[in-house]
């Protein structure tokens, strides 16, 4: 009783501000507040709406227009890009990391480069993209490949570097060749540092999700959402936001359990 | 966290018959590093012979050179004077004949006890069966066979360095080289530890170097003590200050006369060369 006894109270608190939430989002439609930023809550759809319209998104039958049932084709197309433009980002920058923490002929080299190519954002990257690739899934996935490369880098990077220099000496002594110690000590040393720059890199794949899929795509939960606008739907748009939160939340979870799943017991990830 | 001081598992079967592959040969050591107020030299002109199957430990303050000797023998460091040879062969890089025990142990944390151990093993292409076995054997001598799935993150210093010891002695060195090994565990695993050092010496046949700060852990171990004087911080480079043998028959005592006796002239050495050369 007592072992989920403090996590159940945990689990209550977090449940009870989101209810209070939103308590407040429905008071504040029908009271038309207007807050901070010049806020107008009367311009939004109340929770419960957006509940229903959420279930419609889903399964359909509520409203049965051609939004109803859309979701999964939406998260679908918007899941594949974001998967592929994580994936590539990871391929690239976990083995560009390790290279670069380990080789201080790598560093020099490529150091300035990432450098003055880390702090352009996405969005100063979509005019060009749009015009060197085109409207499309590509250009989305180009965004999020270059956006999910950084943090994966250099969390890669600085994982490494941070390596203990008597366990690369433990290896050697024991018998490990040069070339082997990359891969039997430095790349599991640094592994909870790669998968904390993963977590990162994943995260940002969504955020950048909704920019690329702004321009010329017609399936995807940003070109939903993007529509949505354009139609004047507050409560598309709400929705679209809520699906987008939740799949990230939910890619997180199941990248971290797929690692435990994996390592099993080994203490390679950080407590989350 | 102390463990009981008799967990003699089983023993050792005398792997390594005492041969020339566990001879060690300084001569004219020296080593300087490049730092940025210039060269330091941190020790320099050492002469030191250890025979196979030898007990050598090596005492003397803080800075006179103990680790940089220990290190340049692991062949983590290059020295830059002199002869360094282990049996019969110069020393470039560290290598499995040559086994070290950290005083941080320098377990790797994502493999369990029984990996660890047998990781030398495995590194050298010994099938896993046989590595397998060879580690299990090395995990019973030290006493952790009920721990061997564990992680080193799981357990305590003294066992800890159990393991780091038994993953060396799984790679047969030829050579044991550690600096403070049991520097960091409290007083009575510390003992405990000694007692099986002691037991592991003479049972593997292993050449070992110890250093230490604990002139009574030098005395009750060693065969010879080697003191060293100086350091880069006393204007001298570190040396051998004297090599003093120790000459106790049978099973040594702490608590008599004339293993403290042994234990005074070699304070008196080390405090002597504290300041001077
Ligand atoms: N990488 C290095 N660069 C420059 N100087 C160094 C380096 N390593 C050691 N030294 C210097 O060499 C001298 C000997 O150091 P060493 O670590 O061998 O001493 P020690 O006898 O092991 O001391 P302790 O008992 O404190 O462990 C010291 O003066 C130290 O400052
Ligand atoms: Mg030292």
């Amino acid at each position: 009783m007592s072992r989920w006894g403090p996590a159940a109270g945990r689990f209550a608190l977090g449940a009870g501000f989101i209810a209070f939430i939103l308590l407040m989002w429905d008071l504040g439609v029908r009271g038309e507040w207007v807050l901070l930023f010049d806020i107008k809550m009367g311009f939004l759809p109340p929770p419960v709406d957006v509940a229903k319209l959420l279930w419609d998104f889903a399964f359909g039958g509520v409203y049965d227009d051609a939004f109803s049932g859309s979701l999964w084709g939406h998260l679908g197309a918007s899941s594949l890009r974001v998967l592929a433009g994580f994936g590539l980002a990871a391929a690239l920058a976990i083995p560009l990391g390790v290279l670069m923490g380990r080789f201080p002929l790598v560093l020099a080299t490529l150091d300035p480069a990432v450098n003055l190519f880390r702090p352009i954002p996405a969005t100063a990257w979509v005019p060009l993209v749009l015009l060197i690739i085109g409207f499309g899934s590509q250009a989305t996935i180009f965004l999020i490949t270059i956006s999910a490369f950084f943090p994966i880098l250099l969390n890669t990077l600085s994982a490494t570097r941070e390596v203990s220099p008597r366990l690369v000496e433990a290896a050697l002594m024991l018998g490990t060749r040069p070339i082997g110690v990359l891969l039997k000590v430095v790349v599991p040393a640094a592994t909870p540092g790669i998968v904390s720059g993963l977590r990162i890199g994943l995260g940002l794949a969504w955020v950048i999700l909704v920019l690329g899929e702004s321009n010329g795509i017609d399936t995807g939960l940003g070109s939903m959402i993007m529509l949505a606008r354009e139609q004047v739907r507050t409560d598309r748009i709400v929705v679209g936001m809520i699906v987008i939160g939740v799949a990230g939340y939910l890619s997180d979870r199941l990248l971290v359990l797929g690692l435990k799943g994996a390592f099993g017991r080994r203490p390679l990830v950080r407590a989350s | 966290m102390t463990e009981k001081t008799a967990t003699p598992g089983a023993t050792v079967r005398p792997h390594r018959v005492v041969d020339e592959s566990g001879r060690v040969l300084l001569q004219g050591v020296g080593k300087q590093y490049a730092t940025r107020r210039g060269p330091v030299d941190a020790v320099a002109d050492v002469d030191l012979e250890v025979a196979p199957g030898e007990f050598v430990a090596v005492v003397g303050a803080s800075g006179c050179g103990k680790s940089t000797l220990l290190r340049i023998l692991a062949g983590f460091e290059r020295h830059t004077a002199g002869v360094v040879e282990v049996g019969g062969r110069p020393v470039r890089r560290p290598g499995p004949e040559r086994g070290v025990v950290f005083q941080d142990y320098g377990l790797f944390p994502w493999l369990t006890v029984a990996e660890n151990v047998r990781y030398g093993p495995r590194q050298r292409r010994m099938s896993r069966t046989a590595a397998k076995r060879r580690a299990a054997e090395y995990i019973e001598i030290v006493g952790l066979t009920r721990f061997a799935d564990r992680y080193p993150g799981e357990l305590s210093g003294g066992m800890q360095q159990r393991v780091a010891i038994a993953r060396v002695l799984a790679n047969d060195p030829a050579v044991l080289l550690m600096d403070e090994p049991f520097g960091a565990l409290d007083a009575l695993t510390r003992t405990s530890m000694q007692h099986e050092l002691r037991r592991l010496h003479v049972e593997t046949g292993a050449t070992v170097l110890l250093v230490t700060h604990s002139i009574e852990e030098a005395v009750y171990l060693a065969d010879r003590v080697v003191v060293m004087a100086g350091g880069a911080s006393h204007g001298v480079p570190g040396h051998v200050k004297e090599v003093v043998p120790v000459t106790l028959a049978g099973e040594r005592d702490v608590n008599a006369p004339d293993f403290n006796a042994v234990e005074r002239q070699i304070a008196a050495l080390v405090h002597a060369g504290v300041g001077a050369g």
